[in-house]
């Protein structure tokens, strides 16, 4: 399991497989993969749901599920702390936790949070506070392949023009989160 | 034949909206609508009810959507408790609701700290054929424009309060956010209004959520291919213009409604 610090914010990431796969799950031609995410306090609801759905179909796209026929990949997420940025939080510990664990993959991903202040200002990362005090938050996961949209979620409205500037302010920093992973696999295979 | 569907549309064209008002489908809702697109066929019942605010926001009501996805309207679904796509769906229309702030909630409350109105907002599916979040968010806009809520006051001596039958008002709707979706095929294509089939054998799904001044009320990517910022340019300009031939059709329909 992965855990990467992002101030406040930390989520917990152990992915289990390929792996046994329960019969009305199986699929004939691919890896079955499933997310389940636990909030800190309570029971997963409504929103884990949405969220799970989202993180799913990200990993989906990068995992190369073909190779692993009839097995189910689990990944489970559990949130020890939320500081703001919880989305974007979560889908780099999702990346890591796939990296980590060696299952083949086509591209990686991470997640960048925008805030957008009410003056239009585009702040990255909000805590929570800035997250309460904006006017929308935009939450992208951005492939590393040609830094596409993989995934989007967002909170309040905006303006289209806003939309493609948090845009491309998550692209400009997810370069900033790829160096990231690279130090991180580079210090895990250094030490060994 | 190039660039045409199963159904024989176009990539970029949708199918035939009707959306069914009369006075309303359920005469026991305080607002109802039913929505067919193509044959996606979903009804919204509003009903309303009374409680108490909430101790940090005395001068707000509350609005709870809840999507079902029942057995009867696709075999995909069994019965028991909601699946993911149900609870999923249900998430996005309240994230809609708060998103483009459609209805203030202050306009919900009847008196601060003591009384105000929960408009509960069930949306369910009677025939699934794809694009259930369109079809559920329409069905919604169209639900509460019908909601008829009766006047309420608070009798000085008793401190109950009195619900005035005779006397209704409609709900003051501020924004009307349409939601669009398209199924997206391998990084390229993008087709709208995707049908179950071609939901099924899509890599991806995007929902544009768009208000009447042309702002963005939500951005709905749920993983699956990637996409160029050029393609989703493209897929919020389809929703913009979406958003006004929905928003002419509810107006049609309003204004064809003899006033009760």
């Amino acid at each position: 399991p992965s855990r990467p610090p992002a101030g406040a914010t930390s989520v917990l990431a152990g992915l289990y497989g390929p792996a046994e796969v329960k019969g009305s799950r199986e699929l004939p031609d691919r890896a079955a993969l499933e997310v389940l995410l636990r909030p800190k306090v309570g029971l997963p609801g409504v929103m884990e749901r949405s969220r799970e759905q989202l993180l799913r179909g990200t990993c989906e796209a990068v995992v190369l599920g073909g190779l692993h026929p009839r097995s189910a990949i689990t990944l489970v997420l559990q949130v020890l702390s939320d500081g703001g940025s919880l989305l974007s939080c979560c889908l780099n510990a999702a990346c890591l936790a796939l990296l980590d664990s060696g299952v083949p993959l086509s591209a990686l991903f991470c997640g960048v949070t925008c805030a957008l202040g009410a003056d239009g200002t585009v702040i990255l990362d909000p805590t929570t506070r800035q997250e309460q005090d904006a006017r929308a938050i935009l939450t992208f996961a951005i492939d590393s392949a040609e830094r596409k949209v993989l995934a989007a979620s967002s909170k309040g409205s905006c303006s289209v023009e806003e939309m493609q500037q948090c845009l491309a302010a998550a692209q400009r920093a997810a370069d900033t989160i790829f160096g990231f992973y690279r130090d991180c696999v580079r210090r895990k295979y250094s030490k060994s | 034949k190039e660039n045409c569907r199963p159904d024989g549309r176009e990539l970029g064209e949708f199918r035939a909206t009707t959306h069914c008002l009369s006075s309303g489908s359920i005469t026991t809702a305080d607002g109802s609508a039913l929505v067919k697109l193509g044959n996606t066929t979903v009804i919204c019942g509003v009903k309303a009810e009374l409680a108490a605010p909430a101790a940090d926001s005395a001068n707000k009501g509350y609005i709870v959507p809840n999507v079902e996805l029942p057995s009867l309207c696709s075999t995909k679904f069994r019965s028991g408790p909601p699946g993911e796509e149900a609870q999923a769906a249900s998430q996005f229309i309240a994230d809609v609701i708060e998103n483009s702030q459609m209805i203030a909630k202050e306009d919900l409350c009847i008196v601060s700290g003591k009384l105000a109105w929960v408009l509960y907002c069930d949306i369910i599916c009677l025939d699934y054929d794809g694009n259930i979040l369109d079809a559920s968010a329409f069905a919604l806009l169209a639900a509460l424009k019908n909601v008829q809520l009766p006047s309420v006051t608070i009798n000085e001596e008793t401190g109950l309060s009195e619900v005035n039958l005779k006397q209704k008002n409609p709900l003051i709707i501020r924004k009307h956010p349409v939601a669009t979706s398209f199924a997206v095929f391998d990084d390229t294509l993008l087709i709208v209004d995707p049908t179950a089939e071609e939901e099924d054998l899509a890599t991806g799904t995007v929902t544009i959520v768009t208000d009447d001044e042309g702002k963005l009320c939500s951005v709905h990517k749920p993983g699956g291919s990637p996409l160029t910022g050029a393609k989703l340019q493209d897929c919020i300009t389809r929703a913009v213009t979406r958003q006004k031939e929905v928003k002419k059709l509810i107006d049609k329909v309003t204004k064809s409604i003899k006033p009760k």
